[in-house]
């Protein structure tokens, strides 16, 4: 025990400081702001996660937007379990047809409004993999989408300035 | 019988029976042909001589179906193959003597309509509902668009295993499941907490990588091959890389090669601090998560200033590297191991000494060293079961042949095991990546390229971070590829799960699947 609370203070607090970004960062984060959101997220957003045919790279990166470096529950920005307690859906993958029906249903089952961002080049316009009998290819092809965060993956910092665009400035 | 020469006995053993192999040597391996009749009947001998199945995929030319399957012992891999006609593609099933061949030939059976005879489970298993039950996407006449409906609908009426009986009851659970996680679909059975039976059912995030595959040249090929597992970019990468350089004939320059020992090793380390993160995060001990996740975005932030991209995608290319190293960046990747090292000495004990942990993952989800073994089970999974077998060292390849290492090995085959595996594979390729460096000298990154004949053939195997990794190439002309099949560890590993929950109860069911973290993508392809 002695040995753990040791390490916790060596560690300290490492979160680093992150601003609410300006539109052009956004831009030159390859971030596309599809429509605009205001007044809606105050303080909170609730987020699933939806896999819809990834190969798991962006993954690992909206993970890391929980790491004590990033730590993105200090915004009020929080990932949730069912789809029916969230506000965005954060959509990854090209959308393998596999899962076209389960990422419609995910949507239908998300309450008014909803957001839909979606991450990774392959969510934005199929990436390697495009449209072919296996792959519908880009995330607005299946539902509509209003947030593009582009990026092999899209490193933490571009997600996390992302998801602070939807916040009201 | 120590070392390479198990094939002059066994093709002894195989005349014996009348057996004919008609052998022919290709590029770093050699290939077997035989009669398709005798397919299963070359499995029970094989299983006799102790040979692992390793791979096994199909090719299709014309009128004919090429069907392969990969074996090895002492480190020496066999191609064997038969080939079947289109009018009547059907062969004896290698799946009723080796389980491990089980998914693959029900993979071959979807995408080409190979009909494997006796096979004890001919359920379709890539095949939803993408594409019709009489059409078989890796054929060549089938177009890569594909006749898809607008909405492809759920794959309702897969039948699943059934229990019955008083207080049994079912959980279905996915293909969403409820973290950051990828899709999936997992069927229990359950009296109370305690799981009776679990069954897999994967290939939501079939994407038809091994269609788009073909038709590409070399440097495509290799950047989609970093895409078939996001978590093993630089494994898949050089298992892809090593197949066409090899097929091609060429051969990588010694800074290169030293230099895919780092990135491959890099990899392993990132993958590993962020498994034994979540291995503790589901059984809710956080610190260790939180110390664990932070040394692995240091590590990734490293890979980011020394080689521009923190996953480290796209860096191995067909004939060498697209990064090099300078002194600075050597110096930064050394400052890293030791201030790694420094925090790992300081954390495992915490770790090592914490009850409520050692409560949750002794004994939990226990892999039986035969049953690791019947199913082929490969990398920390397989050798937290005694599976003792590492590409690196039983099979070298640059840089590997040059440097000494040891591979870890365990055999409780519970979860700790697996944790305390990644933990001795950790420290491992920290020294691995320490020589790797002190190794360079002045040189070339990248060799010239070579186009190879049409046909040319050939495997490239590595052991990225889960296991071994084998990626078979076939050349069509004009540097086109025209066959491409990466297989996966997580396609040996995953019904290693169904095994290891056994007897768990429901609660246990995420650390031990955290504990293996198959690749679904890396399996549905
Ligand atoms: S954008 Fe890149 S990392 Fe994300 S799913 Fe596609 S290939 Fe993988």
């Amino acid at each position: 025990m002695l040995r753990l609370l040791k390490k916790i203070l060596q560690t300290g607090v490492v979160t680093e400081a992150c601003k609410v970004p300006k539109d052009d960062e956004l831009e030159a984060l390859g971030i596309q702001i599809k429509r605009h959101i205001d007044k809606q997220f105050s303080g909170s957003i609730a987020i699933r996660q939806v896999d819809a045919g990834s190969c798991n790279g962006c993954e690992l990166e909206i993970h890391a937007l929980n790491n004590p470096y990033y730590d993105i529950e200090r915004y009020g920005i929080h990932f949730v379990a069912s789809p029916r307690h969230a506000d965005v859906l954060l959509v990854t993958g090209p959308v393998s047809r596999h899962m076209q029906t389960a990422l419609l249903r995910t949507y239908e089952a998300t309450p008014n409004p909803k957001w839909v961002v979606a991450v990774g080049d392959c969510a934005a316009c199929g990436g390697e993999f495009g449209v072919t009998y296996a792959s519908c290819g880009a995330v607005a092809n299946v539902i509509p989408v209003d947030m593009v965060i582009s990026g092999c993956p899209p490193t933490p910092l571009a997600l996390m300035k992302g998801l602070l665009g939807l916040m009201v400035r | 019988m120590s070392s390479s020469n198990w094939t002059t006995d066994f093709l002894s053993q195989l005349a014996d029976v009348g057996i004919a192999v008609e052998q022919i040597p290709l590029p770093a391996i050699s290939l077997w042909q035989i009669a398709s009749p005798q397919w299963q009947q070359f499995a029970e001998l094989a299983m006799l001589a102790d040979l692992r199945w390793a791979s096994g995929w199909a090719e299709h030319h014309d009128e004919r179906l090429f069907i392969n399957a990969c074996f090895e012992k002492y480190g020496v891999y066999v191609l064997l193959r038969a080939i079947v006609n289109t009018a009547k593609p059907e062969l004896p099933s290698q799946a009723t003597v080796y389980p491990a061949a089980n998914r693959s030939e029900r993979h071959s059976q979807d995408m080409y309509g190979v009909n494997f005879l006796g096979h004890p489970d001919n359920r379709r298993w890539t095949r939803h509902k993408a594409w019709a039950k009489n059409h078989y996407p890796l054929r060549k006449d089938f177009p890569v668009a594909g006749m898809p409906e607008t909405i492809t609908p759920p794959d309702m009426d897969y039948p699943f295993v059934k229990a019955y009986g008083a207080g049994v009851y079912e959980i279905p659970v996915g293909p969403v499941h409820a973290g950051i996680i990828e899709p999936g679909h997992f069927r229990f059975q359950a009296v109370g907490e305690l799981i009776l039976n679990l069954e897999e059912r994967l290939a939501y995030v079939h994407k038809g990588i091994e269609k788009i595959a073909e038709g590409r040249n070399p440097e495509s090929l290799a950047r989609l091959a970093g895409r078939i597992s996001g978590d093993t970019t630089v494994g898949h990468t050089w298992a892809a890389c090593r197949a066409m350089e090899q097929a091609a004939g060429v051969e990588i320059p010694a800074r290169a090669a030293l230099l895919r020992g780092i990135l491959a090793e890099r990899e392993r380390v990132a993958n590993h601090l962020g498994d034994m993160g979540a291995i503790c995060n589901d059984v809710a001990f956080v610190f260790a998560q939180m110390q664990f996740t932070r040394l692995r975005e240091d590590w990734l932030r490293t890979n980011a200033a020394v080689f521009g991209h923190r996953l480290l995608m796209d860096k191995i290319i067909p004939g060498g590297v697209a990064c090099d190293l300078t002194d600075e960046s050597a110096a930064l990747i050394t400052q890293g191991i030791s201030q790694l090292r420094k925090e790992l000495s300081e954390i495992m004990p915490a770790v090592d000494l914490n009850s409520s942990l050692e409560d949750r993952l002794y004994t939990a989800g226990y892999l039986a060293p035969d049953i690791a073994k019947a199913f082929g089970t490969l990398g920390y999974v397989g050798r937290a079961s005694g599976q003792d077998f590492d590409v690196r060292r039983d099979a070298p390849y640059a840089p590997y042949d040059q440097a000494n290492f040891k591979v870890a090995l365990e055999d409780q085959g519970d979860i700790a095991s697996r944790f305390w595996v990644r933990y001795k594979e950790i420290n491992a390729a920290l020294k691995l990546i320490g020589h790797f460096i002190s190794q360079l000298t002045a040189g070339d990154i990248l060799a010239e390229w070579q186009t190879p004949l049409p046909g040319s053939e050939s495997l490239g195997i590595v052991e990225g971070w889960r296991g071994e990794i084998m990626a078979y190439v076939r050349f069509a002309d004009d540097n086109k590829i025209a066959r491409f099949y990466p297989r996966d560890p997580s396609i040996l590993n995953w019904p290693a799960l169904e095994k290891l929950t056994l007897n768990n109860i429901v609660p246990d069911f995420p650390v031990c699947n955290k504990s293996l973290n198959g690749s679904y993508s890396g399996n549905d392809l």
